[in-house]
């Protein structure tokens, strides 16, 4: 056993810098691209209040690291079984009260230290003071997407919720209130801000200032069903020129192209109204998203597939294929009703 | 191996055997303490937040005497307890009949009171939150005063039979640290249920 | 050894085996036994299973996440397959290992004949065993075995509302509710069987002064386990109204809370990781100190760090709930008492430390899982310190990360040591040693798996990659990451394959053990190898913490010292 032990400690020294290197090389691929929800690329201040904080908590937590597995291999190069022992026994200490009491008081000092600084991130986070031009945002999580009402506008989207950008000289804060019409859900876009649940029967709050404008993505965070995996989230963040004119395009009433008229009226006459709500026609279901501007999105259930003509063909035909599970039935429909049905939903600008 | 020279010390007898019973109901008292008080705090929690159905006010009446019955039957079973721990098996029988009788009230008692709310009042453990935790709280209570009959109803034909003597007094004691426990969790419930959340 | 002989018994040398008696009427004493030794090693056996049963969930899991857009199993599958593997390897295989420890263990090393109530110990492990069958029934029927049946799917820990009738039709729920309800009943009775032992059985001498620390351990365990299961019991049978009965306990229509059953879930679910781990503890406490040579290094401070541990796991439950919009002072309080239950636990392992510090330390198979659990436990100390600061968990709760520094406890804790107690204690169970070299296959093997998955399933997470769910996509730079994760599991595998192999081949041929291999100094290895039923010749009197080492050293004994 012995003359295999220098072998034995290579491979624990080997395994510890390879340790560190993992880390390191984790910490280089989480930085970077914006397709990459990663902690580490905080765009909005409660996502960056976090990430000053777990940079100060990993810091803390390597340093203890170091010096404890340190400490760990020291004892077990130095006092190993030597070739040639002579049996007896070591020293029998039983304790030092000097040693325990400082591996005592020094992780007490260590833990107050964290525990401040958590404190502090908390209650900047929770107990913000909304400014008077903050945008609000209702969203209802539903199994298996997400519906965004904007009160201040009155109209109703789903799946992708557009934000002004606010910079930090004048912030333009979004205040997101959290609702959900069936079971709990969890709102997580990571470069935007931690995330927070979606829970029936109670209303949560949390807001976002994003720095720059872009396309963030997230998902659902907690377990609500079959499809939780596709319950997918964009964040779409613009100027504030393009979002007034997004606002502009959500509040106007439906299209209603004549070319399309028989597939509005299959849509009319089928099931669907009876979850989807078209504004400006009778269609006033609240089961379904908002299909009003339905092609304002650039993704279909909730992220699921991109939304082109051939998707949501494809979707309406049997939503099992792109989303087995979700709560929308296959709509039984007939190829030219599908095809002048899909006609008509790629008119709802 | 050489002999010792150093006096060995003194041995210390620790906790001994006998104790095995109360300890152990004291275990399962612990345990049956947090399934209750994980119900009492629901039955708070909830107070007050239904949606529909009558309220505690207008249903409930304080059901003091078979409360009383209750209570008194813990000095029935002490005063049985004491009897057969000086050997009086006919003493000890009639205590313990009379604490079979007051429980056997108790429980009586409650099944008038829930025909009321149920037929009368129209409160069921599905009408409303005050419902499911008044009919969960006050039922878990109710069921193991059911447990607790059982097992005097069995201990009592023994005893007719013979079977019971001086010498079953450990048991005895520590059965009657359950039923102790039952009538103070009824102190609890109902001061929760009667009087704090009505 | 003339005194040893006259106070500690006959120390014999081969293992007994019976005489060959009939197959039945063998399996048939084995049902009926109340012997705490059977009992335990039932349990032990019974988790093993489970360990490979939710192992095989785990491999179904990892094999549909290794790419993305996997079409393995459908998400129906997938979701039973992460509530089974949950439920199964908390319930079926960690809980009834660390009985089955216990159950052995206790009784010999505090000096005693058995457990304090021999009967209730078997109803308990019979009442466990029901429930894992009931659970595991759940299999059977619905969309068939490949569709993995009717297995419950709402998550091991079944959050409110997705349980109620509405969200979950059928009866899958219903088994996870009853199975563990009645496996509960069999946990408490254990408990209740420990903590009475401990109290009430042990032999002259023993004050709780001089009980070595595995029973200190699993006796603040089993006081978790009366206080903490029960709340559970509470809940379950709350949604069992709620399912049947039309209550509304949970029913957010009616204005019952989801963030009830959170609340009621985890006063029992954090305090049950405690549950789990001290075992573990306990564990390590009794190798590291035989193979560094020396005690275990401040006995009175593991022994009040242990039970202060015991008091703080009552009160860190809602870090669990960080992101569910608690207040800033909620939050902060969790916080406080989330961190602060980390200076006893730091404590331990400093501790642990100090014995290895000026010993004469032997790398056997059981000292190398236990130096693996010291850097891994240190690594799942620190990442939960991380989570423990609410907003990184506001960015990190639900996540992979949560899902590897638990791994990393469980796993990297509690699977390594009780890897190293099996190595310890085989030769005391069985009367032979298990063989090394095949021993030192299966923890290098074991050891780089365990890193392969765990290290890196830290860094999905930090780039957002949520839990439970049955696919992810391609572009979020997650795909990498999972593919090393899945690929670690094949290590994993192999090593505890060697295990097998190792436990079946040893107990036929392996070296005899005798009574005491490993020079050791608590009251089990004074008798012989395997143990008579009745434990010991004549209750021992001991006078030490180390009353072996008293009799080997009776120039130098313990008692001079404590």
């Amino acid at each position: 056993m012995v003359p295999h032990l220098g072998s034995r400690l290579g491979v624990w020294a080997v395994l510890g810098a390879v340790h560190t290197c993992l880390a390191s090389v984790a910490w280089a691929a989480t930085n970077g691209s914006p397709d990459i929800p990663s902690i580490f690329s905080p765009a909005s201040t409660p996502a960056d209040s976090v990430y000053h904080l777990s940079l100060f908590v990993l810091e803390v937590c390597f340093v203890i690291f170091v010096v404890v597995f340190s400490l760990l291999v020291y004892a077990v190069i130095k006092f190993r079984q030597r070739p040639g022992d002579d049996g007896h026994e070591p020293a029998q200490i039983y304790g030092s009260n000097q040693v325990e009491l400082a591996w005592t008081v020094i992780p007490i000092l260590i833990v107050v230290v964290l525990f401040l600084a958590t404190a502090r991130v908390i209650h900047a986070v929770e107990d913000y003071r909304f400014p008077p031009n903050t945008t609000e945002v209702t969203a209802v999580g539903h199994q298996f997407w997400w519906e965004f009402q904007y009160p201040q506008y009155g109209f109703i989207t789903a799946n992708e919720l557009h934000v002004p950008v606010s910079d930090a000289g004048q912030p333009v804060p979004t205040h997101l209130t959290l609702l959900s019409a069936d079971t709990d859900h969890s709102f997580w876009v990571p470069m935007m801000a931690g995330k927070t649940d979606l829970i029936p029967n109670r209303t949560n709050s949390m807001w976002i200032d994003p720095h720059k404008t872009g396309v963030y993505v997230g998902q659902c965070a907690q377990y609500c069903g079959t499809q939780h995996a596709k319950m997918l989230l964009r964040v779409v963040v613009q100027s504030r020129e393009d979002f007034d004119r997004w606002v502009g395009e959500q509040q106007r009433p439906a299209s209603n192209d004549d070319s399309v008229s028989r597939g509005r009226h299959v849509f009319e006459t089928t099931a669907c109204v009876n979850c989807h709500t078209v504004a400006g026609t009778n269609a006033h279901g609240k089961f379904g998203p908002d299909l009003t501007h339905l092609m304002t999105r650039e993704t279909i259930a909730a992220g699921a597939a991109l939304n082109n003509r051939e998707n949501l063909r494809q979707w309406v035909r049997d939503p099992e294929v792109f989303k087995p599970g979700s709560l929308m039935p296959a709509m039984q429909l007939d190829e030219q009703d599908l095809n002048a049905l899909t006609d008509y939903l790629t008119s709802l600008r | 191996m050489a002999a010792t020279t150093i006096a060995l010390p003194p041995v210390e007898m620790p906790l001994l055997h006998e104790y095995r019973g109360r300890v152990g109901m004291l275990c399962l008292i612990l345990a049956e303490s947090a399934i209750f008080s994980i119900f009492v705090v629901a039955y708070l929690y909830y107070a007050g937040k239904s949606l529909s159905g009558p309220t505690p006010a207008e249903v409930l009446d304080r059901p003091y005497l078979i409360s009383a019955c209750l209570i008194f039957s813990s000095f029935t079973i002490f005063m049985a307890e004491r009897a057969i721990a000086r050997g009086k098996i006919r003493l000890f029988g009639i205590w313990w009949l009379l604490t079979i009788v007051l429980g056997a009230i108790f429980l009586v008692g409650t099944a008038h009171e829930w025909y009321g709310l149920i037929y009368k009042d129209g409160l069921t453990i599905s009408s409303s939150l005050f419902g499911t935790t008044f009919y969960s709280l006050v039922g878990l209570h109710a069921s193991h005063v059911i447990i607790g009959l059982t097992g005097l109803t069995i201990t009592m034909i023994l005893t007719a039979m013979g079977y019971v003597k001086q010498e079953h007094a450990p048991r005895i004691e520590v059965f009657g640290m359950y039923w102790h426990f039952v009538d103070a969790v009824w102190i609890v419930v109902f001061t929760v249920v009667y009087v704090i959340a009505r | 050894m003339a005194d040893a002989e006259s106070v500690l018994g006959p120390i014999a040398v081969a293992p007994a085996r019976e005489a060959a008696k009939p197959l039945f009427d063998r399996v048939h004493e084995w049902i009926v036994t109340v012997d705490h030794k059977r009992l335990g090693l039932m349990y032990f056996g019974y988790g093993i299973v489970f360990l490979v049963i939710g192992g095989v969930e785990a491999i179904i899991m990892r094999v549909q996440l290794a790419v993305p857009h996997n079409k393995f199993v459908s998400p129906e599958t997938f979701n039973r397959m992460f509530t089974m593997h949950g439920t199964t390897m908390i319930f079926l295989a960690a809980m009834p290992i660390v009985f089955g420890f216990a159950n052995y263990l206790v009784p010999i090393m505090v000096g005693a004949r058995d457990m304090a109530f021999p009967r209730l110990n078997a109803w308990s492990f019979w009442m466990s065993a029901m429930g894992g069958v009931i659970l595991y029934f759940s299999f059977l029927g619905g969309s068939g075995l490949y569709g993995a049946g009717n297995a419950p799917d709402v998550g091991w820990f079944a959050y409110a509302p997705l349980t109620s009738q509405a969200f979950s039709v059928g009866n899958s729920t219903d088994y996870w509710i009853i199975g563990l309800l009645v496996a509960g009943f069999g946990s408490i009775g254990t408990a209740l069987n420990i903590v009475t032992t401990i109290l009430c059985m042990r032999c002259p001498g023993m004050k709780l002064g001089r009980m070595p620390l595995l029973p200190w351990m699993m006796l603040v365990m089993a006081g978790l386990v009366l206080v903490a299961l029960s709340p559970l019991t509470a809940a379950q049978l709350m949604l069992l109204v709620d399912r049947y009965l039309g209550g509304h306990f949970f029913d957010t229509q009616a204005g019952g809370s989801a963030v009830v059953w959170m609340h009621f879930f985890w006063i029992f679910g954090h305090p049950e990781v405690y549950i789990l781990i001290l075992p573990a503890f306990a564990i390590i406490s009794e190798v590291v100190p035989v193979f560094s040579r020396k005690p275990i290094f401040g006995y009175s401070i593991m022994v009040a760090a242990t039970v202060t541990i015991g008091f703080i796991s009552l009160g860190v439950w809602a870090h669990h709930m960080f992101t569910i919009g608690m207040t800033s002072y909620a939050n902060a309080f969790f916080v406080a008492s989330t961190m602060a239950i980390a200076v006893p636990t730091g404590i331990k392992i400093f501790n642990w430390l100090g014995t290895m510090w000026g010993g004469k330390i032997r790398f056997q198979v059981p000292m190398l899982f236990c130096i693996a659990f010291l850097g891994q436990f240190l690594i799942a100390g620190l990442t939960g310190i991380m989570l423990g600061a609410a907003p990184f968990d506001w960015q990190l709760g639900n996540s992979y990360f949560v899902v590897a520094h638990f791994h990393y406890v469980i796993l990297g804790g509690i699977v390594f040591a009780v890897f190293a107690g099996s190595y310890y204690w085989f030769p005391k169970v069985t009367g032979r040693m298990l063989n090394e070299t095949l021993g030192k296959w299966h923890f290098w093997l074991f050891l780089i798996g365990f890193h392969l998955t765990f290290d890196f399933m830290h860094v999905p997470g930090l780039l957002g990659m949520p839990r439970r769910i049955y696919t992810y996509e391609a572009d979020r730079g997650w795909a990498i990451w999972n593919l090393i994760v899945s690929i670690g599991v094949i290590f994993q595998v192999l090593g505890i394959l060697i295990w097998v192999v190792n436990v079946a081949q040893s107990y036929f041929k392996g070296k005899i053990a005798g009574n005491d291999p490993w020079d050791a100094w608590t009251l089990e290895w004074s008798t012989t190898s395997p143990p008579p039923e009745y434990n010991f010749t004549t209750i021992p009197v001991v006078r030490s913490r180390r009353p072996l080492w008293d009799l080997k050293h009776p120039e130098d004994p313990d008692w001079k010292y404590e």
